[in-house]
């Protein structure tokens, strides 16, 4: 680019100093000074990206060795398999997973329903007061999760939260923190806190949507829900899988709000999602089980991840 | 790359992301256009029954009555779904101790706010005022040193040939898409061999690096940084730094303040780090703060309101940066979907 500019920048400036500075010398002399530029942040990511993960991978090859009596004294010896093998037989630490994908199968669709259509609602042309209902969706995206958590904790709480109380009304009783409901009671804080930041999200592209588009929908006779269906969901498809990466991704970290939730009930236990699983083996000082169970998590997201985008950067290109 | 292939990438190569887009618009616009057409020829006959369809009016499409008041409820009701619990958290922090869960839970009653403010900061001497001291602390120096650094690297993405450039990005993409929380085990197992532990620097090393930051830097710097600028700064015997400090970040500023925002928020709403490579109270940010105090609760050792107008005032400042500072959200969260 450096080159295609040279010869397109302004004629006299341009004759003053292209003796002295070929484009060829220029290019590499401003490439020389992008390790200024690049060098800190390459320095603090190896550092602190790719660094823990080595280690970790390090760490994990170990078994805890722990002396007949288990008093204290424990030895980690080299096994490389040892904890990986493990991981695939722990009941908790696959259960933990299959509960996550149970969660996210669940939980984006409806997230990303909701946010699609409060994005469309307010995008058409029948809303009014569009600047309050798109601020008041994305108010909960300023909550920080363990608030937001904390905070539908109370509301759940069945001994004086107010949920019950305003079911009640409805003539619905319901203990969100019972053991059937918990897994929905964490869905509805992530739904809560998320949904409006995925709607910005679509709702940024759905802006994008050219007029003339819609205009000759309306001409051709296209009610609002078809031009919506048929014309708009379609344009911000690209949109929709970003939210879609993201929100599968979101899941498969879910740390916070069960963790606070399982403050105030029993339903959650501590290796309720896999991030919780590795915290529980690192309060058991197991640390090379915790590293393993974290590299097959990171892995996991990685694979999966690169699988996603690779099957929808095909799919919209 | 480096040289443009069609008019449509002629601005510059870093802006390979308005070009995706743009591209990716023309074939679902081609795409929708063909259907159209398509559907076109069906509606002629449909259509022609339906009356006056009324003049275009530019992007005010007509609507009638019964649309406005359909759309308008169904959106009412999403917003009390959005906003009652934050007010309910605020009609509970308002409630005098011990009337936390008494009268209405929607509606005011033994109001006491500030008596209660004045006890939450009054508490062990004031650990709340040190906690949120401590939230401040990470996220304005780790926000503003990550944002510096993620602008200088965007910059340089979107600016400058290098070996490795094309390398980097992609590592930087991988990044964003492999969340922050699956790190945060492994760097402690890490720190804890280096005994930074216990430290603001265990919080705020980490938080420093933000690739989205990065991301977001490229796109900003590709669209707002023109090439001529640069090139003319340095035909002036500019060097390259004076150039990026003293012309391009001042173009660059709304970016800035973008970028800021997203590293602010994520710093000061992070749990599971601090949480984790912290552990004397005095070091603690606000979040970690309260899930301790309600850890307490269960333990009966501290009121149940005391987290309640905590989790309040640990809110309140987000908010009120939320909704002052709108434009720069909008355009940060435009930009990543752009993707």
């Amino acid at each position: 680019m450096t080159t295609s500019l040279t010869s397109a920048a302004p004629p006299p400036v341009e004759t003053k100093r292209a003796a002295s500075t070929p484009p060829q010398r220029r290019r590499s002399r401003t490439g020389r000074y992008a390790i200024w530029f690049v060098g800190p942040f390459v320095l603090l990511f190896v550092a602190m990206y790719i660094a823990p993960i080595l280690f970790a991978v390090y760490k994990s090859l170990f078994r805890i060795q722990r002396d007949a009596l288990g008093l204290g004294g424990t030895q980690e010896i080299f096994d490389p398999l040892f904890n990986y093998a493990y991981a695939l037989g722990d009941e908790k630490f696959i259960s933990s997973i299959g509960r996550v994908l149970l969660f996210g199968v669940v939980q984006v669709p409806v997230m990303l329903a909701l946010a699609l259509g409060i994005a469309l609602l307010i995008d058409s042309a029948s809303a009014r007061a569009k600047g309050f209902f798109r601020l008041s969706s994305f108010a909960p995206y300023a909550v920080p999760t363990v608030v937001s958590a904390l905070m539908w904790s109370f509301l759940y709480s069945p001994t004086n939260g107010p949920m019950g109380q305003l079911l009640g009304w409805l003539g619905i009783e319901a203990n969100f923190l019972s053991q059937d409901l918990a897994l929905w009671a964490v869905a509805n804080v992530v739904t809560w806190g998320w949904t409006g930041y995925n709607m910005i999200i679509i709702y940024a592209a759905l802006q994008g949507v050219p007029g003339d588009v819609l205009e000759a929908a309306k001409l051709d006779g296209a009610s609002p829900w078809r031009t919506a269906w048929s014309i708009k969901v379609p344009l911000v498809r690209p949109a929709i899988l970003l939210t879609t990466i993201f929100s599968i991704i979101g899941s498969a970290q879910l740390y916070n709000e069960p963790f606070v939730l399982k403050q105030s009930t029993g339903a959650i236990d501590a290796s309720y999602t896999p991030i919780m699983a590795a915290q529980a083996s690192l309060q058991a000082a197991n640390y090379p089980y915790a590293a393993a169970q974290s590299v097959l998590l990171a892995v996991g997201v990685a694979v999966l991840s690169v699988l996603f985008f690779r099957l929808t950067s095909r799919r919209s290109s | 790359m480096t040289t443009s292939r069609t008019p449509v990438v002629a601005e510059t190569p870093g802006d390979r992301p308005r070009h995706d887009r743009s591209a990716r618009e023309g074939v679902a616009r081609k795409r929708s256009a063909r259907k159209r057409s398509a559907r076109k020829a069906a509606a002629g006959t449909r259509g022609a029954g339906k009356g006056p369809a009324g003049g275009l009016r530019g992007d005010s499409i007509e609507t009638t009555a019964t649309s406005r008041i359909a759309v308008t409820a169904v959106l009412a009701l999403t917003a009390v779904y959005f906003l009652f619990p934050l007010w309910w958290l605020f009609v509970a922090a308002t409630k005098d101790a011990g009337y936390t869960f008494a009268g209405s839970p929607l509606w005011f009653s033994n109001f006491d706010l500030f008596g209660n403010i004045g006890d939450l900061f009054a508490y062990k001497d004031g650990i709340f005022a040190v906690w949120t001291a401590n939230s401040a602390l990470y996220s304005i120096v780790g926000a503003g040193l990550g944002t510096l650094i993620a602008v200088a690297t965007g910059y340089a993405l979107a600016k400058y040939e290098f070996r490795g450039k094309g390398v980097l990005f992609g590592v930087v993409l991988g990044a964003v898409l492999i969340p922050k929380v699956l790190f945060t085990l492994p760097l402690f197992l890490m720190f804890s061999e280096t005994g930074i532990v216990n430290t603001y620097l265990a919080v705020l090393l980490p938080s420093i690096v933000s690739p989205f930051g990065v991301y977001l830097g490229r796109v900003f710097a590709a669209s707002s940084v023109p090439d001529e600028v640069i090139e003319a700064a340095r035909l002036d015997g500019a060097n390259e730094g004076r150039i990026f400090f003293g012309v391009s970040l001042k173009m660059m500023a709304p970016a800035l303040v973008t970028i800021f925002l997203f590293q602010f928020v994520e710093i000061w709403n992070n749990f599971l780090l601090p949480s984790q490579v912290l552990i004397s109270e005095n070091l603690r940010p606000v979040t970690v703060g309260l899930v301790s105090w309600n850890a307490l609760v269960q333990a009966g050792q501290i009121e149940r309101h005391m987290v309640i107008i905590g989790a309040f005032v640990a809110v309140v400042p987000l908010i009120v940066a939320f909704l002052s500072l709108q434009r720069f959200w909008r355009s940060g969260l435009a930009a990543g979907a752009i993707k």
